[in-house]
């Protein structure tokens, strides 16, 4: 706090005493990278925007159509079944995910023991290659999951779930839970550490129960930890691609195709360079819509906490 | 931020005296959980070591006889000395030249923000991090394409190059808790802006470039759908984008995928259980900024 209340005096301090030529030193440090940012970022998205109102098949001539790219895009039932699908799932991870670090980071936060060593453990997933879980997952749902259903005598559960177009996204779920908890885990861990523990021996010696600390201390304390994994999470399970790939490659059918999916095999595969440019762009307002109202929806929540 | 980043280290020590009674059950409970992540691990080890044959029942017995076979039969099917080499290359490559660059340009953007150009161009930055990689998978796939870049050393540059957003973002909440007095002593010295960045600056980022370090690491080593898009050559694969056309041409032998799976898994997974503490800390400092 300090420092950043001397900041100013500090900066105009140094910047009067030093060369003009020193400034150009700044330019010079940021001018190569800005350079390349622009080639290999902005303008990938701005052709890209540019082509999403063309017929460009990704190869050979194009011609300028309008928005007939975006009006035919909602009418494309292969589309809109993405969007349900990705939402449907980015949705429900996000709240398993937030739910699920949220008990662990508490739990490896209370007096257990062995404390490093869980926390190294509950990290492991974090460090695995998404593709590479998703492949082994696959096989312990398709093959050693129905043993165990048939074992239990339950139905659903007889038969590959990955199989099931009814139940392959709980699968997919599961295993993206499964591993993006490690990360939520330890941004909530970090927050953790920054409640200070007088709170709650106050709140012991009031009578508090576990629940009442939890709600009154804990969540309020550690809630710009909540929004950044929230906003994090469910921006990046937006864009899940690898762990569908490696589970059920969007099948049975396309029942499980993300938008990232479609525009890679419409894209690539498909010749609809264009076509699948203004699905990009139409992905890109609803996220950006999407994180910046959960940001405000959150940070509103989380002043009303404090 | 200042007082945020230090707390982690001044609050370890406070909480371990209060720390007298331990928790049994809640100790139990965690190690209930933790078989979630440790069975699956343990399920890929033993399935690798066995025979087609021995394939079958809940999967999680022991195999009854070793199977090294099946390392070496992955270790050609995927050229794995190939893919491990080129994985190498690109992780190391992007995480050096993301620490040396990106932590120079979030140092002059810091130090210059009340200047119109470097604020808009904090701005332009952090903006990006909103674009979500599908929308420009397409065009810059065939932009690397047309600059000769489809190759690993085009792979480095655009975890690099793509890292910046977030980087910035972590560096430049570290710089602005730097005082800057510590500058104008060297300033005062004589040394030039880059000298001071280089002999001052840089050593105290050291926890940042860790956990930048750390982050752009786990990215390029474990990540699929950019080397998938970007690669055209199939000798300059790496190892997930081996992972993914085994896969696709040996899709029954379980046994030798497994091999393949963990010999992919191990290097970091080895780094990791020995540098346990370090990375946690380093994830963890990244997410306090």
């Amino acid at each position: 706090m300090t420092t950043t209340a001397n900041k100013p005096r500090t900066t105009a301090g140094l910047q009067r005493r030093r060369p003009s030529r020193a400034n150009k030193t700044f330019y010079w440090m940021v001018v190569p990278a800005l350079v390349l940012f622009v080639i290999l970022h902005t303008v990938p998205t701005v052709t890209g925007m540019f082509y999403s109102f063309t017929d460009y098949a990704g190869y050979g001539e194009w011609d300028f159509v309008g928005l007939s790219n975006y009006v035919n895009l909602f009418k494309d039932d292969r589309i809109m079944a993405s969007y349900g699908f990705t939402f449907l799932f980015a949705i429900t991870t996000t709240i398993v995910v937030n739910v699920g670090a949220l008990f662990i980071a508490i739990l490896l936060n209370s007096k257990i023991k062995y404390q490093t060593a869980f926390r190294g453990i509950f990290f492991i997933p974090n460090i695995l290659s998404v593709l590479i879980v998703g492949y082994v997952f696959n096989y312990l749902l398709s093959n050693n999951l129905p043993l165990i259903g048939q074992a239990l005598g339950i139905d659903w559960l007889s038969t590959s779930i990955l199989a099931n177009p009814d139940l392959a996204w709980l699968g997919i779920v599961g295993v993206t839970a499964w591993q993006s908890i490690a990360f939520s885990v330890i941004i909530y861990l970090a927050g953790l550490q920054t409640v200070p523990e007088e709170l709650y021996e106050a709140a012991g010696l009031d009578g508090a129960s576990p629940w009442r600390q939890f709600r009154s201390i804990t969540f309020p304390m550690i809630a710009g930890y909540f929004t950044i994994n929230m906003v994090l999470a469910l921006k990046g399970l937006l864009q899940a691609f690898d762990q569908i790939v490696a589970l059920t490659n969007g099948g049975p059918g396309t029942s499980t195709e993300s938008v990232a999916m479609v525009i890679y095999r419409g894209g690539f595969q498909g010749g609809e360079y264009g076509y699948q440019m203004a699905n990009s762009v139409v992905y890109l307002v609803v996220i950006v819509v999407l994180s910046l109202l959960q940001m405000r929806f959150l940070s509103r929540k989380e002043s009303e906490l404090q | 931020m200042s007082l945020l980043i230090e707390k982690p280290e001044a609050g370890t020590p406070a909480t371990r005296r209060r720390r007298s009674s331990v928790n049994i059950p809640l100790t139990l409970l965690a190690a209930v959980l933790s078989l979630t992540v440790l069975i699956p691990l343990y399920f890929t080890i033993v399935t690798a070591l066995k025979s087609s044959d021995q394939l079958g029942g809940n999967g999680l017995a022991l195999p009854t006889s070793i199977h090294l076979e099946n390392f070496s039969n992955a270790w050609k099917l995927t050229n794995f000395p190939n893919a491990l080499l080129i994985s190498g290359i690109v992780t190391v490559a992007a995480v050096i030249l993301t620490i040396l660059t990106n932590s120079l340009v979030a140092y002059a953007i810091a130090r210059n923000m009340h200047r119109p150009f470097f604020k808009a161009l904090y701005y332009f930055f952090i903006a990006a991090l909103f674009v979500p990689f599908p929308i420009i998978m397409l065009p810059v796939t065939k932009e690397m394409a047309v600059l000769g870049l489809d190759n690993p050393v085009g792979l480095f540059l655009l975890y690099t190059v793509y890292g910046l957003s977030f980087n910035v973002l972590v560096y430049t909440a570290f710089i602005k808790s730097i005082p800057a007095e510590l500058e104008e002593a060297s300033v005062m010295d004589g040394a030039s802006t880059w000298t001071t960045f280089w002999k001052v600056i840089f050593p105290i980022l050291t926890p940042i470039n860790a956990t930048v370090g750390i982050l752009t690491c786990l990215w390029a080593w474990n990540d699929f759908l950019l080397p998938l898009v970007i690669l055209s050559d199939p000798t300059t694969r790496t190892l997930p984008l081996v992972q993914y056309v085994f896969q696709g041409q040996f899709n029954t032998d379980y046994t030798t995928a497994f091999a393949s799976y963990l010999m992919a898994m191990a290097p970091l997974l080895l780094i990791y259980i020995f540098a346990q503490r370090w990375v946690i800390s380093g994830v963890m400092r990244g997410s306090i900024k």
